[in-house]
């Protein structure tokens, strides 16, 4: 009584079902770029990108929000890229494994998962009220770093552990200190991964609203950051403001904002993926 | 033990060694010789690598490991308080079972060592070291247009070669030699051989070989090893010729192993 299919069929049946399930993943992607590419590409102009928002945000460029956006997000990775190297080096070269240290590595896995409005609201508590910075590029920027730290540090802790101990080995054979060895040895080796991992974050970051909803971003400041103090305009929040906040704005200008966000964050990813293929050709070992 | 001519470079006094809970070294009591071969054999596990790196104290920097008694090179105890690991490195060479240049040229792989340690001040000096340690190695006349080139290009015998001439640049008393010809092919071992004879003259040389053979016709001196213990240490020529102990016999004999 029971139905069978034969295995030919069946074969068949999971093979096309495989497929379907890998282009339902591109088909997403490839609409979203489309339709910001289509309605947002006549924005797109010199001036778009190098002036001052006009009419109530309605007309002009979005030169502010995209200063405010690099100027956050180079603060951030100044910030959490030492830090989280450092981190990962005591780890990855230091730490012996006991109950501490697997602490430590508890805490950095759960700080990852840890939602990115909830850092929104730490850093409002933290940086802002507590510590007095206010809503600033500075706050912003901490708050930022503070949510990549992780994935820096678990990026650049794959980077060291991917280079060989045989290089350790040969290094102290030769005298030469367990810090020098790292510094000289071990560093240098990790480098183009630990890069490509900044990278990815940058682009990551890029992207982030709800960290800099409290913390940095403003709805609209009329000149641009003069210090680390002052509120700005960024790139995700404007894109926000300018899509349910504003009645008629112009859909070209939305898409155009879209646009830049989006072209800034996947050149970033670009960049990266060449990298890691440029060094993995070249690396030899 | 071996109590016969040339002067004692290597005292091991009452050396015990623990992977956390295994004892992987019981109570070591060796003497070695200065500028002679020696080397270290036994079956798989049976403590000599271990051996070989307390020597150079490489096994500090594994998780875990507790070392007692005494290695006394020249005399002073490289175990204790007062003495420097680096230092101690820095005399006592190694090589490693797979050939491991760092991903550097060939100029730079010498260099490493020598601007760290901070032995040479100028260039030329550095230049001057580069070529003899690689003349010592008989690398230098088919690389010395090539400084500059990757040391992964390389084949694995000069790769290994190039890691020898590495340790020498630096100048240590002693080298220590973890299987150096493993990984390479019977016509490289040979070459590989005679290099360290003659690397004997200036150095005393302390090699783990899982390769009977390569013990005997290369070393003055042998140590039989098992499961952690010395069985035998004698002259190479005795241990496996006329060896006091039946396991010795048994294992080069291979009877057993």
């Amino acid at each position: 009584m029971s139905f069978k299919l034969s295995p030919k069929l069946s074969q068949q049946i999971a093979y096309t079902l495989l497929v379907i399930s890998t282009i339902i993943v591109i088909v997403p992607v490839l609409t979203v770029i489309v339709i910001i590419i289509k309605n947002g590409w006549s924005a797109l102009s010199w001036e778009f990108l190098t002036t001052m928002p006009k009419d109530g945000m309605r007309a002009g460029g979005i030169l502010p929000a995209i200063l405010g956006t690099l100027a956050i997000v180079s603060c951030a990775i100044c910030i959490t890229l030492p830090v989280g190297v450092c981190a990962a080096i005591y780890l990855n070269e230091y730490a012996k494994d006991n109950l501490l240290t697997r602490i430590i590595k508890l805490a950095i896995v759960n700080l990852a998962g840890v939602p990115s409005v909830v850092y929104g609201l730490f850093g409002l508590g933290i940086f802002v009220m507590l510590l007095g910075f206010g809503v600033s590029i500075l706050a912003g920027a901490l708050t930022l770093s503070i949510m990549e730290l992780p994935v820096i540090i678990t990026t650049a802790r794959g980077a060291l552990s991917s280079v060989p101990y045989s290089f350790r080995e040969a290094s102290w054979s030769l005298g030469v200190s367990k810090w020098q060895t790292i510094r000289r040895v071990v560093l240098p080796n990790a480098l183009p991964g630990i890069m490509t991992g900044a990278i990815l974050s940058i682009s990551r970051i890029s992207g982030e609203t709800a960290p800099i909803l409290f913390t940095a971003a403003a709805f609209y400041v009329p000149h641009l950051p003069k210090s680390m103090f002052d509120q700005v305009m960024a790139l995700p929040y404007h894109l926000y403001i300018i899509s349910t906040q504003i009645p008629n704005m112009p859909k070209n200008i939305i898409f155009g904002t879209a646009l830049v966000l989006l072209l800034m964050v996947l050149s970033m990813s670009l960049i990266a993926i060449v990298a890691r293929l440029y060094f993995r050709k070249i690396r030899k070992w | 033990m071996v109590k016969k001519k040339g002067e004692v470079k290597i005292q091991i006094k009452d050396l015990n060694l623990y992977y956390s809970d295994f004892h992987a070294l019981k109570n070591i009591n060796m003497d070695i010789r200065a500028n002679r071969i020696t080397a270290l054999i036994g079956p798989s596990g049976c403590g000599k690598s271990t051996l070989l790196r307390t020597l150079n104290r490489i096994n500090d920097t594994i998780d875990g490991v507790r070392i007692t008694g005494e290695i006394l090179i020249n005399g002073k105890n490289i175990y204790g308080e007062d003495m420097q690991v680096d230092r101690v490195r820095k005399e006592v060479g190694m090589v490693f079972q797979r050939p491991n240049p760092f991903p550097l040229s060939i100029y730079n792989n010498i260099a490493f060592g020598l601007e760290i340690n901070r032995m040479v001040k100028t260039k030329k000096e550095t230049d001057k070291i580069v070529q003899e340690s690689l003349e010592d190695v008989l690398l230098w006349d088919d690389l010395k247009n090539n400084l500059k080139m990757s040391a992964l290009n390389l084949s694995l015998e000069q790769q290994q070669r190039l890691c020898v001439a590495r340790v020498i640049a630096i100048k240590p008393q002693i080298i220590l030699l973890d299987e150096p010809c493993s990984a390479l092919d019977p016509k490289s071992t040979t070459n590989l051989e005679e290099l360290m004879q003659e690397m004997k003259q200036k150095y005393t040389l302390v090699i783990v070989t899982h390769n009977m053979q390569q013990a005997a016709r290369l070393s003055d001196d042998t140590a039989y090893m098992f499961m952690g213990n010395l069985i035998e240490f004698d002259e190479t020529s005795i241990i496996f010729t006329n060896p006091s102990k039946k396991e010795t016999d048994d294992y080069v004999s291979g009877r057993f192993g």
